[in-house]
């Protein structure tokens, strides 16, 4: 299994890393070219509008779209990644992927001081809770029909997925936790099995 | 479930987000979005660029809190602000206005000449410059979450930006063969903590996200930095004081992205204006040099 993470800024390297101790390959994306033959892609934290303005400009937002259109593409998107797969977003809106039905804003818990991380219960993980780490996270505010919320923190849903695609508003690749990871790839694999 | 804010974990983590980027120093609310607009990850929130600095003489303080909120306002990214070495009241403003990141740094006059700010007191993280490796460490060891080479700011001249990153480079490589035995007496001459030595080893790199910074003043020179090393590149008075700021903005922002491929970074380099006047290194008085404040 191949998953591609889009490398044009932020915590390219950890989604790398975790990637591949979860078991698969792991190549970086920067241009259209280079989704051909991924079985699914992850979007890294970063800043949002600038990874989403940069996306646009060589192409891959338009390409992503093609591949998600044509058939079940998987994506997993966290934190600046939530944003570029949010249907809608309130405020400041970037270029993005706007693939997953929910609306979303930027920095909705306030600037870094309010930063924070806290063991987050993911009963789709099962076993101890997730150390979850937000940093200048985004929030959820309305899901659409299709998406289940597989996590809630203080009322907010922090983790959705909505068919082939997952989100969440905090940083799996700042821990030594491996299992959000599992979790997406187990995804992309049963989706490959529907497709084959 | 109990929340934890200002963890190192959570500080470094935004450090790390902005790898790849470009951070810009902003001196109004305009340039602030000029410099979103151009795709910088964050902004720094300065009275004045470091060349206007070099040029105005005198002491140099922290930015008025007017400034910094101005330009808060008018920007989605982070907004990082300066304060002058050792100048913990400066820097607790700074927190109070929610800054995203405290710059303790070289470009302004110190305000201590022996002691740097204890940032471990602090709920807002902290980057700080560094010629050498040793350097870095003393000021990780400090409780910086993110460090940057100093380079010598306000003079559009990189060589000593790849000076420093070469010298960080070079020992880094040095720890790594350095057997375990020997990583004491290592330490003590890179006057640094053996644990955070120890880490350095075992990572191959600094145990935070390292930035150029002081003297970036072209697309190329953004991408060489990029090639040397450096997760990211702050450039300071290169922008707004070239020819034309949306266009180096624009440009500087992609050869940083596309770092390993010439022709991008021929392209956008292409009829950009002139940058910045550049100051060659032997013109500068030792105390022009603002690279040996804090070491």
């Amino acid at each position: 299994m191949k998953i591609g993470v889009l490398a044009i800024q932020g915590d390219v390297r950890e989604h790398l890393r975790h990637t591949q101790r979860a078991g698969a390959e792991a190549v970086e994306i920067r241009l259209p070219r280079d989704l051909d033959g991924t079985d699914g892609l992850i979007i890294p934290g970063g800043e949002s509008t600038t990874i989403g303005m940069l996306m646009e400009e060589y192409g891959l937002i338009q390409a992503i779209r093609d591949r998600a259109f044509s058939s079940s593409y998987p994506i997993y998107g966290t934190c600046a990644g939530l944003i570029l797969m949010a249907k809608n977003v309130i405020g400041k809106s970037p270029a993005r992927l706007g693939l997953m039905d929910i609306d979303a804003s930027r920095n909705a818990y306030g600037r870094q001081i309010a930063s924070f991380e806290v063991p987050l219960e993911v009963p789709a993980l099962g076993g101890a809770p997730f150390p979850a780490v937000f940093i200048r996270a985004p929030k959820i505010h309305r899901m659409g029909d299709g998406v289940t919320a597989l996590a809630t923190y203080n009322g907010d849903v922090v983790m959705a997925e909505q068919g082939p695609y997952l989100v969440s508003s905090f940083h799996p690749e700042m821990s030594e936790d491996i299992r959000i990871h599992q979790y997406f790839l187990e995804k992309v694999d049963k989706l490959a099995g529907v497709r084959h | 479930m109990q929340e934890q804010r200002g963890t190192y974990n959570v500080k470094s983590g935004l450090a790390e987000m902005l790898k790849g980027g470009v951070i810009m120093d902003v001196t109004t609310p305009e340039q602030a979005a000029i410099a979103e607009k151009a795709g910088a990850v964050a902004v720094m929130a300065l009275e004045r660029v470091p060349a206007d600095i070099r040029k105005a003489g005198g002491v140099a303080r922290m930015a008025d809190p007017r400034i910094v909120k101005s330009i808060q306002e008018a920007v989605s990214i982070p907004v990082m602000a300066k304060v002058r070495i050792g100048h913990f009241v400066e820097a607790r403003v700074l927190e109070a206005l929610e800054v995203d990141y405290i710059d303790e740094s070289e470009v302004l006059t110190p305000a201590d000449d022996q002691y740097h700010i204890d940032k471990w007191r602090f709920e807002v993280p902290f980057v700080c410059g560094a010629r050498d490796l040793g350097e870095a460490l003393r000021r990780i060891a400090e409780g910086a979450a993110m460090i940057r080479t100093k380079g010598e700011p306000g003079t559009g001249n990189v060589v000593e930006a790849v000076r420093h990153l070469r010298a960080v480079n070079a020992q880094i490589r040095h720890v790594v063969a350095t057997p375990e035995s020997e990583l004491a007496d290592l330490a003590k001459e890179l006057r640094a903590p053996l644990e955070l030595v120890k880490q350095v080893k075992e990572l191959g790199r600094l145990p935070v996200v390292n930035f150029s910074a002081g003297g970036v003043a072209t697309p190329a020179d953004a991408a060489l930095m990029m090639q040397l090393g450096a997760d990211g590149i702050f450039v300071g008075s290169g922008v707004f004081k070239s020819q034309n700021p949306e266009k180096t903005a624009r440009a500087v922002v992609r050869a940083t992205l596309h770092y390993n491929d010439p022709k991008v970074i021929a392209e956008v380099s292409e009829d950009i204006g002139e940058a910045m006047p550049g100051l060659e290194m032997a013109t500068l008085e030792p105390k022009d040099r603002m690279q040996d404040r804090g070491i």
